[in-house]
């Protein structure tokens, strides 16, 4: 493979633009050059660091610090999953629902992938398991907190119209049955969308990314394709079971719409 | 027929009440009272405590949504979870039968829920529960919206349901409705019913 390696004044240069912009701000009053600076500095920051995490945890190829980051990666998942939700669950379902959906899609899908399409030696290498990982883990995420917001707004929403079908003694599942199939459809769309955009209106970062680094293009087609077909599988299987757990967790044994294992809503 | 003991739940002081078969009565109290929780906590649409049975069959031996089918509960504010009104009464037949004994035309059923008036939802609501032939009604201000011809039509049929040995259990405003269809009240205030008037006239416990 060969790829153009970039100096440290590349990168500084680059980041003129930066201070334009800034100066734009300056310029026309918008106060955005102090969240401009401190984000761009953040950034730095946070990928200097993971790029060194990642160089030392591609040299061990541990099977425990493998696990220990992803362990990280998907519980830091969870909580964004949980921040972008208007109404939550009470108690710790609030954030294990989402996480444990995440986590079961996300571990079942990379596994999958790489102990039989990818196949590196050993399975767990990190330089597969952890990009691939990160890619399915953040598309999981995105369709997880759609689909139970659609939910649980769905269920506060739809309450008297779920409540007449139980009143006239239709079960649960039935009652709430379009609520739950509004969630897994809007916890989809995304990745529809995602993969009806590919290539035409998007160029996926990961291609492009093997693409800059030498690959031949077809060759980094054939990535891109393995990679959306792991994000649907792991978006579905995700969407799935948080609807599903979500939905139970919102009845009981007597048929009930149990909107009082809901907290109120927060403010956003 | 239905027997309610000690039932608990949250804004309810432990509610005692009997209905007889064939009997009607009235639940008489200031708005945010208690009478639509206790309404809901007999259909067990709300987490509760208590014993409450039919005939000599309690609630937890069957399933919830066969006990909605023989006690049912119809709120004020009726749901509707198609936009077609027509799609909420499967049997045609009977409803149309039923509708017509409420002073309203079959026609009623093509038009979307959302062009319903109040009072067409109202009644609507009440054929939608009584088409499953419950043994027990649970009313919430079942005439609050309707003008006099409309509350007299469903009047006569409540009349009607009740000769055919159901009991019904129902929240009203009207003193006077209350007097011409029910045999007794009960005044609940502040989540408790009246000292000495829960229990039924017949096979009560104290």
């Amino acid at each position: 493979m060969s790829y153009i390696v970039l100096g440290y004044w590349d990168i500084a240069a680059a980041s003129v633009l930066l201070v334009l912009n800034a100066l734009l701000s300056i310029a026309m009053g918008l106060k955005l050059e102090r969240q401009l600076l401190l984000a761009a500095a953040r950034m730095v920051v946070q990928l200097a660091i993971v790029g060194l995490v990642l160089k030392a945890l591609f040299a061990a190829v541990s099977p425990w610090l493998t696990a220990a980051a992803a362990l990280f990666m998907i519980l830091f998942a969870g909580r964004e999953v949980l921040a972008r939700q208007t109404r939550r669950f009470t108690g710790w379902w609030a954030y294990g629902l989402g996480t444990s959906s995440i986590m079961a899609a996300a571990i079942i899908v990379t596994v999958l992938a790489l102990t039989t399409q990818v196949k590196p030696d050993p399975w767990y290498d990190p330089r597969y398991a952890i990009p691939l990982l990160g890619m399915i883990l953040g598309n999981t995420m995105t369709g997880v907190s759609l689909g139970l917001d659609r939910l649980v707004t769905g269920a506060v929403r739809e309450r008297t119209a779920i409540e007449a079908q139980l009143a006239l003694g239709h079960e649960m599942p039935w009652a709430i049955q379009p609520v739950t199939r509004e969630a897994l459809r809007g916890g989809l769309i995304p990745i529809v969308n995602a993969m009806a955009a590919a290539g035409v209106v998007s160029l996926p970062g990961m291609m492009t990314g093997q693409i800059l680094a030498g690959v031949d293009p077809v060759e980094a087609v054939k990535y891109q394709l393995l990679i959306m077909f792991l994000i649907a599988g792991g978006t579905g299987l995700g969407v799935l079971t948080a609807v599903l757990a979500g939905a139970r967790r919102l009845t009981d044994g007597r048929h009930r719409l149990r909107l009082d294992r809901l907290s109120a809503p927060t403010a956003d | 027929m239905l027997r309610v003991r000690d039932l608990v739940r949250p804004g309810l002081e432990p509610v005692t009440l009997g209905i007889a078969q064939g009997e009607c009565v009235a639940l008489v109290g200031p708005s945010g009272s208690g009478k639509s929780l206790l309404l809901r906590a007999i259909a067990d649409l709300d987490p509760n405590q208590g014993e409450v049975s039919l005939g000599d069959t309690r609630r937890e031996d069957m399933p919830a949504p066969q006990w909605r089918r023989r006690v049912a509960y119809v709120p004020a504010e009726s749901g509707w979870w198609a936009d077609d009104t027509g799609a909420h009464f499967p049997e045609r037949e009977r409803t149309v039968a039923l509708l017509a004994r409420m002073g309203l035309a079959e026609t009623i059923l093509a038009s979307p829920v959302a062009r319903l008036s109040t009072g067409e939802r109202q009644r609507l609501a009440l054929v939608r529960a009584l088409l499953v032939e419950p043994e027990v009604l649970l009313l919430d201000e079942p005439t609050s919206g309707l003008d006099q011809a409309a509350a007299g039509h469903v009047e006569t049929i409540l009349r009607e349901c009740l000769d055919r040995d159901a009991a019904i259990l129902m929240v009203t405003h009207d003193p006077e409705q209350a007097e011409r269809l029910a045999r007794r009240q009960l005044t609940i205030e502040g989540g408790r019913i009246r000292d000495g008037e829960g229990a039924a006239p017949e096979g009560a416990s104290q």
